[in-house]
């Protein structure tokens, strides 16, 4: 028998961190990318044609730019959540773990800041 | 140290069913479309870089090989959609019973596929050269 008590055992152990964050902060961004996904392909398919023009038009109107950002952002962001669990599940060693994890969450800024400045860049008029 | 026994994540031990094949694809669907925001970003900047860029952009997104990854994006995108719709419903507690579970899933496998062959005759015929 222990002297510890029950709660002292399990404390630091399996998900009793910030799990319940991720989870919920996971089904918003679902809902967010529900909607901001459908967005985007109907735009995508309401342009006239894929010429530069039309998709900097597109993405010049003001509800156009901010729901791009919002897309490349969220999306970034449930990326990130959700390659977590699966790196969580599929990579043993601790070490390894942790180094997957920082990679995928730094692949995953630049490339959100990337696509979101890109936006920025053609929302404010890029060069032609 | 040794590691202290923990418990399994259900997927080590359970049954193959199509539950599991539902939930697996999951997340390869989304592990998928992970790769593809990649691409969404390469177009959104060359887009922003000039004509230049854009062309060479999508010569590349226009080749049959990138043809072929885009077109798996978007059943990627369709399933991971219309099932985390589904896991939506699980979470607010509907949808459990297995009769419904099982119908749901069937939806979701076919309509994946039926939406992405519409959106993608769609895009092809009005975006041009995605395709």
């Amino acid at each position: 028998m222990s002297l510890r008590s029950p709660l002292g055992r399990v404390l630091g152990l399996g998900s009793a961190k910030g799990g319940s964050s991720h989870w919920y902060a996971q089904r918003v961004t679902a809902v967010a990318l529900v909607l901001l996904g459908l967005w985007f392909f109907v735009s995508l398919a309401s342009l006239e044609g894929s010429g530069l023009d039309a998709v900097r038009a597109w993405l010049s109107s003001p509800v156009s730019s901010v729901l791009a950002v919002l897309f490349v952002a969220v999306a970034a962001y449930h990326a990130n959540l959700g390659l977590r669990v699966v790196v969580e599940d599929y990579v043993a060693s601790k070490g390894t773990r942790v180094a997957v994890l920082v990679a995928v969450k730094f692949a995953l800024v630049v490339a959100a800041l990337v696509g979101v400045l890109s936006v920025l860049r053609i929302a404010f008029g890029a060069p032609a | 140290m040794a590691q202290p026994e923990r418990p399994l994540s259900p997927f080590m031990h359970y049954r193959w069913q199509y539950t599991n094949t539902l939930s697996i694809l999951h997340r390869i669907t989304g592990v998928l479309l992970s790769a593809c925001f990649f691409l969404l970003v390469y177009w959104l900047a060359a887009a922003a870089s000039g004509p230049d860029s854009y062309a060479g952009a999508m010569r590349c997104l226009g080749s049959p090989v990138t043809q072929v990854v885009l077109f798996g994006g978007l059943l990627a995108f369709c399933y991971h959609l219309l099932n985390g719709v589904r896991h939506l419903f699980f979470d607010a507690g509907r949808g459990f019973e297995l009769a419904t579970a099982r119908k749901s899933g069937w939806a979701v496998a076919i309509g994946a596929v039926a939406i992405a062959l519409i959106a993608w005759a769609v895009l092809q015929s009005h975006f041009g050269a995605l395709a």
